[in-house]
């Protein structure tokens, strides 16, 4: 068997609660001297410990606030763990947030190629996905428009063309699909599902069971941080719905 | 030290784009647009040279392309700088979101800056030739002191980036620095025309040693020592490198 391709080993976050964020030196030093530039910790990750193999398809299931896209940054290098270690083996397609790299004062022609320098694309190679990600987004007469001039769905459509290109081996999608309208949601989750026939794994967050247990074999349910349990998205799925749904 | 190279290499499309996106907006609906990097060192030019050399009667000879040799080199300095500054704090919205080296913000900018300083570099020699100045062979050596100014300001750009993320008082005091600083760089006046504890003092600031050796290969036709000078830039590059990279992990949670 081969490795896993996502491996999170002992996992920890700590965050220090923004309300003590000191960003000049006045109040730097003052707290210096005074000895109480206050360690109010959070910790956003206790423990996170699992392992992804290729070509699976994990869901992380939670309530809002519970750490899941914190740990999804980890993932994503974006956040650097306080604790432990992520190893990743393979290329990235974080769908994060749709539109992270966007420049509203660029057309959406020049974002499509700067979002394509973020992900890790060259000019040429952009230009060869070009049609394509103009064709899926259906934004054709549009292209060569500041997007600041766009509605969100139209911003969401074009994100999520550009960020699906190519065959990446983990694709990261969090909570993006509320976005646009049902037929596009379902573009989308068509989209998902070729990907993972081209054995591209696939990390999902969502609050929707439904998406859950249609996309995704595995799930993994994190409350406050730690692993609350982790197998089947049916039956985690199912267990999870009935610890939050009193009747 | 591998591993930093290949990433260099799958993100050195995302520079491209990044400096390219500077350039587009900084000149988008600007009826001249680039042309303005020719024009606006000229007519800075143009309105100092006639107020230094009537107000104040400064004896340097060829006092325009003097004053706009010095011009090209501070100004490049301030802006990269500058821009450098706010680089990490601009792209926050990005660096919360997608893992990206995050000096590559910081070169960028820096680099677009550089787009300017070629054409800056252009108008300085226009203007010798409209003012019959000998064009020597040496002015291809100016190559060097950009390339220091560059990785100087390269050094000096990492380190106020990663300070102006801790500290946002960082972006008001260089302001006020930077003013002090073109009054410590002999951009207007020549060095010997001060006293000499004040010639001490400019001295000892890295970008006279930079405008120094530039105007010598370009205007003088003589080729000055490198080594200090190189010395210096080598330094605040290797700070710069030190004082990012002990802070780069922090920014996201200081942003």
């Amino acid at each position: 068997m081969s490795e896993p391709i996502i491996e999170v080993d002992h996992v920890s976050m700590k965050f220090n609660l923004s309300s003590e964020k000191v960003d000049n030196f006045k109040e730097y030093f003052v707290k210096r001297i005074k000895n109480s530039i206050k360690q109010d910790e959070f910790w956003a990750l206790n423990d996170i410990n699992f392992k992804m193999n290729r070509g699976e398809s994990v869901a992380l299931i939670g309530l809002n606030g519970c750490g899941k896209s914190t740990l999804l940054k980890t993932i994503a290098g974006v956040l650097k763990p306080t604790k432990g270690k992520v190893t990743v083996r393979g290329t990235l397609a974080p769908l994060i947030e749709l539109g992270a790299g966007f420049d509203m004062d660029l057309t959406a022609r020049e974002n499509v190629f700067l979002n394509g320098a973020i992900l890790g694309y060259s000019r040429s190679t952009m230009k060869e996905f070009y049609d394509g990600i103009v064709d899926f987004s259906e934004l054709g007469e549009f292209m060569d428009v500041p997007i600041k001039n766009f509605s969100s769905g139209m911003l969401a459509r074009l994100a999520f063309a550009i960020a699906t290109i190519g065959t990446p081996d983990i694709l990261i999608v969090d909570e993006v699909l509320s976005v646009g309208d049902f037929r596009f949601q379902e573009k989308c989750e068509k989209r998902i599902q070729s990907m993972m026939k081209k054995d591209t794994s696939l990390l999902f967050v969502s609050h929707s069971m439904e998406q859950v247990q249609n996309i995704c074999q595995r799930a993994i349910w994190i409350e406050k941080g730690s692993v609350v349990e982790d197998g089947l998205s049916a039956e985690v799925g199912e267990r999870y719905k009935n610890a939050y749904n009193p009747c | 030290m591998k591993q930093y190279l290949s990433n260099y290499e799958r993100f050195r499309p995302l520079l491209y784009e990044l400096v390219a996106r500077d350039v587009k907006i900084k000149y988008r609906k600007s009826a001249l647009g680039v042309l303005w990097t020719l024009l606006n060192p000229l007519m800075m030019m143009a309105i100092l040279s006639i107020v230094f050399s009537n107000l104040f009667r400064f004896d340097i000879e060829n006092y325009s392309l003097y004053l706009l040799a010095g011009q090209i080199i501070f100004n490049f300095y301030n802006e990269s700088t500058s821009g450098a500054m706010t680089a990490i704090l601009g792209n926050a919205a990005l660096i919360k979101k997608v893992y990206i080296p995050k000096y590559l913000f910081v070169v960028s900018r820096i680099t677009s800056s550089g787009i300017n300083i070629l054409s800056s570099f252009c108008a300085l020699i226009l203007v010798m030739i409209f003012t019959r100045s000998e064009l020597h062979w040496t002015i291809f050596l100016a190559i060097i002191p950009l390339t220091y100014l560059f990785v100087f300001s390269l050094g000096i750009g990492l380190i106020l980036a990663a300070l102006t993320v801790r500290f946002r008082d960082v972006i008001h005091l260089y302001s006020v620095f930077v003013t002090a600083l073109m009054y410590l760089t002999p951009v207007i006046y020549s060095i010997s025309m001060l006293p000499n504890w004040v010639q001490f003092i400019v001295k000892l600031n890295p970008l006279t040693g930079i405008l120094t050796i530039f105007r010598n290969v370009v205007i003088y036709n003589t080729i000055p020592s490198l080594l200090v000078s190189g010395a210096t830039v080598i330094a605040a590059l290797g700070i710069g490198i030190w004082v990012f990279y002990k802070q780069q992990d922090s920014f996201i949670l200081n942003l």
